[in-house]
């Protein structure tokens, strides 16, 4: 099976991020490879190892972010593309998903795609689906499990009201959710390989499209209103007089 | 303005926030329901009870469950024939594929989980939480129709009038099958934060109650566990007291004492119950920007100096495991329960 892991790098989750100057900013906190999208390695190594195959790990974005593809190639992918071109700063999440489609086209012969469930950036999650639709193959969104037989791809979707078994016909794009199991450490060997790999950089020339034109465009950013309430700390003598003064603050704020 | 609305359910449970939805397009001009699915006679009746001016209702066995593909692609047909201005959705794992989906067909944008909407002239400037919910941005989307994905509880909901009825108008349905939904199981811990009026949440501090012995035979995490979940159990009981939801930190989910979709601060979920009562949980970033939206916040936790005091209304320091059960006493007596 020829799969590719989509992943993004993004500030680290620690990160204090904040609007300054109508920028967003993390200070010196480090840009990884998105959580999320560490379970989409993970799941799509998975089904190498089960099936064969390759993994590509491929990214969007600027020659920093190699050092995201590096982690993904530490863990165990065969290769790693970054697509970056000065003209895709102003990407927004569905032109993300014609370039993604384009270059996956562009590899050929693919059998699976996946995706973490969302970036801890952006956070819409709807690129994936997005994806799937440019490239005209069915989406399974959300799989906690994956199993691959005769051609077909069966995930376990787990939604909010339950887990629902899904099918289709491979080629088929794939979200992934935590319960696909804790992403491998980056082992030695990996880390050494991922060092000296030599990953390429495909332009929107290479793909052969030019920018999408942005539809969703950012027009403020802000942070979000700090608390200004002070706190009341409640004493008292027992755990009952405590219980019985702080029911009757919350019963007194009529939230109930 | 003229909206379509899409009407979210899972086997005719409808998502409340549809109605916060119906609510926002009916003030900002004509709003017309969107039901899918098979057998859907009560969705259609309580979207005219809820509002709408008319109902748009593709009822065929080829929409039985949510699938992706025939369902963004009746909705992309439908949305080039009414040619709406706006389609709002409430914000759920089926309608962040739908939305997506059928923007890439009628090549516009989707703004998911929005917590306002302001019209200002032609535009429609949405906010929406980007980096966890540590910054929000406003955005607007220059392709028509503008599609978003409303978080709940942001916007009000409208009082149903069971007097208002109507008579729906059939879609046609497109039934791309690339793919089929083989069974469903019901998740034991279904659990909607995002729709809870009271969230009561433990962290890791529910494992700590030292008074506890577990049963012989548990190995150290075993053990962590078992009290967890006793820790738990109480935290449960005050939750039903308040007709609340239960909640946890992540390091409650990662140590396994409860499972990930309890989880207040996942990436993009923020919740804004009225009252959130937060038991053993210190605070990190990702779960205050989580919670801090909560009307009235309420902390309990044996360290003075834990963060989640900086957030908090009313504090408690002390241990759970007393001013827990006390409090679920007090409510029980106060509340006539």
């Amino acid at each position: 099976m020829k799969i590719i892991a989509c992943i993004k790098q993004v500030p680290d989750s620690e990160a204090k991020v904040k609007a300054e100057g109508g920028q967003v900013t993390w200070g010196d906190a480090p840009l990884v490879i998105n959580p999320f999208d560490e379970y989409a390695v993970e799941g799509a190594l998975q089904q190498k190892e089960a099936h064969g195959g390759t993994v590509t790990a491929l990214c969007i974005g600027p020659e920093s972010a190699r050092e995201a593809l590096k982690h993904a190639l530490a863990m165990g992918a065969d290769d790693a593309i970054l697509v970056s071109d000065p003209a895709l700063n102003e990407l927004d999440t569905v032109g993300a998903a014609r370039v993604l489609a384009a270059a996956i086209n562009k590899i050929g012969g693919v059998d699976m795609v996946v995706f973490g469930r969302q970036t801890l950036d952006n956070g819409a999650g709807i690129t994936p689906a997005q994806t799937a639709r440019v490239l005209g193959w069915p989406m399974l969104g959300l799989a906690g499990q994956i199993k691959v037989q005769d051609g077909s791809v069966q995930v376990e979707r787990v939604i909010e009201e339950g887990r629902q078994s899904v099918s289709a016909k491979l080629p088929a794009v794939l979200s992934v959710v935590q319960s696909i199991g804790e992403p491998r450490y980056p082992s030695f060997m990996g880390i050494r390989k991922a060092s000296k790999a030599v990953i390429p950089v495909w332009s929107l020339g290479d793909l052969g499209i030019s920018a999408p034109a942005p539809v969703v465009r950012r027009v403020e950013l802000m942070n979000p209103p700090v608390s200004d309430t002070a706190i009341e700390i409640i004493t008292g003598e027992s755990p009952d007089e405590i219980a019985d003064k702080l029911t009757d603050k919350i019963l007194a704020e009529k939230v109930l | 303005m003229k909206t379509l609305v899409y009407i979210d359910h899972f086997k005719g449970e409808i998502q409340p926030a549809s109605w916060e939805a119906l609510g926002l397009a009916k003030s900002l001009g004509t709003a017309s329901a969107i039901v899918f699915g098979s057998g859907v006679d009560a969705v259609v009746k309580a979207a005219f009870e809820y509002g709408a001016d008319e109902v748009f209702v593709a009822d065929d066995a080829a929409l039985a469950d949510y699938r992706s593909e025939p369902y963004a692609a009746t909705l992309s047909a439908l949305a080039s024939s009414q040619s709406p201005d706006l389609i709002l959705f409430p914000t759920t794992a089926r309608t962040r594929e739908l939305s997506a989906m059928s923007a890439v067909d009628l090549n516009t944008g989707v703004l998911t989980d929005i917590s306002a909407l302001e019209v200002s002239g032609e535009q429609l400037i949405a906010t929406r939480p980007i980096y966890e919910g540590k910054v929000l941005e406003k955005t607007v989307c220059s392709s028509k129709p503008v599609m978003a994905t409303i978080r709940g509880r942001a916007f009000p909901k409208p009082e149903a009038d069971a007097s208002r009825s109507g008579t729906a108008t059939k879609v046609e349905v497109k039934a791309e099958t690339l793919t089929v939904v083989e069974g469903y199981s019901a998740s034991e811990s279904a659990v909607n934060l995002g729709d809870a009026g009271v969230i009561v949440s433990g962290g890791r501090g529910v494992s700590n109650n030292p008074a506890l012995v577990p049963p012989a035979g548990l190995d150290d995490k075993q053990a962590e566990i078992w009290r967890a979940q006793q820790g738990f159990a109480l935290i449960t009981e005050l939750a039903n007291v308040l007709g609340g939801a239960v909640g946890a930190s992540r390091a409650a989910v990662d140590g396994g004492y409860i499972p990930y979709s309890h989880q207040v601060g996942q990436t993009g979920k923020v919740v804004t119950p009225d009252l959130y009562i937060a038991c053993g949980i210190s605070g990190a970033i990702q779960h205050l920007v989580g919670m801090r939206n909560a009307k009235v916040i309420v902390a309990i936790n044996k360290d003075a100096d834990a963060p989640i005091f900086k957030q908090a209304r009313y504090g408690v320091v002390g241990d759970l495991f007393q001013i827990v059960p006390a409090l679920t006493a007090a409510f029980k007596k106060k509340l006539g329960k």
